[in-house]
């Protein structure tokens, strides 16, 4: 599968300064691990331990993959990643 | 680096950070991309709902970078309002910063409360974890 992923302005310097980049894989997990391997250092931006990190937000289509299956949501061919930081803070 | 705003936009930004006491208020000011003019005020909800957080709801997070992308524009100001402390960037405002060409408005209310009367407004920029105030220059209109 091969899906398409907005890189927001604070990961670019993985991506060469593209926002937008294609990847492929047949979950969430695969197409990260897919990033991480062509733009080494990425996956550790979105994953720790636990997973996805808090203060990142990864959409499917239009839906916050919290909502789906996270890191495990199934992506097809065609469908579209936003990759966006939380604005938040104290 | 200079932040150069509108009086109305510092008024309705104030006037959200107000409205919104004691809970946190949040917003961007979008501008032409590269252009660092900080021209369209968008008001977010503080889905957090809290005096002492906010984060930006992530539907709505959603939404606005489409919108802001489709009408070439970035944020230019990244704003919101501390409600019993000083407008300084706290340890988590700092970590979660995240776009670094923006300005960081912060707004305190704690003299003001809901009301009128004395509110302090302060600028950042927030990069790599390091944080550099900068002046901010109202200008008439």
């Amino acid at each position: 599968m091969t899906v398409e992923v907005r890189i927001p302005t604070i990961l670019r310097p993985y991506t060469g300064g593209e926002k937008l980049v294609t990847a492929s894989g047949d979950s969430l997990q695969a197409v990260i691990s897919d990033l991480d391997a062509h733009y080494p250092g990425i996956g550790e931006r979105l994953l720790d331990d636990s997973g996805l990190r808090r203060f990142v937000n990864v959409y499917l289509n239009d839906e916050d993959v919290r909502f789906l299956a996270g890191l495990a949501t199934v992506v097809a061919d065609g469908d579209s990643i936003t990759i966006l930081p939380a604005v938040a803070g104290g | 680096m200079v932040l150069r705003i509108s009086r109305s936009l510092v008024n309705s930004l104030v006037a959200h950070a107000r409205a919104d006491h004691p809970d946190e208020a949040c917003g961007v000011i979008a501008g032409p991309v590269g252009s660092d003019r900080p021209e369209r005020f968008i008001p977010m909800v503080n889905a957090a709902r809290s005096p002492t957080f906010y984060e930006f709801d992530s539907a709505d997070l959603l939404s606005l970078y489409r919108e802001m992308d489709d009408q070439d524009e970035e944020p230019v100001v990244i704003y919101h309002s501390h409600t019993a402390t000083e407008a300084y960037p706290s340890r988590t405002d700092i970590a979660y910063a995240s776009e670094p060409h923006a300005h960081y408005v912060l707004v305190s209310t704690r003299e003001c409360g809901a009301d009128e009367g004395p509110f302090e407004l302060r600028s950042y920029r927030i990069t790599d974890g390091e944080v550099h105030e900068e002046p901010i220059e109202i200008v008439e209109g």
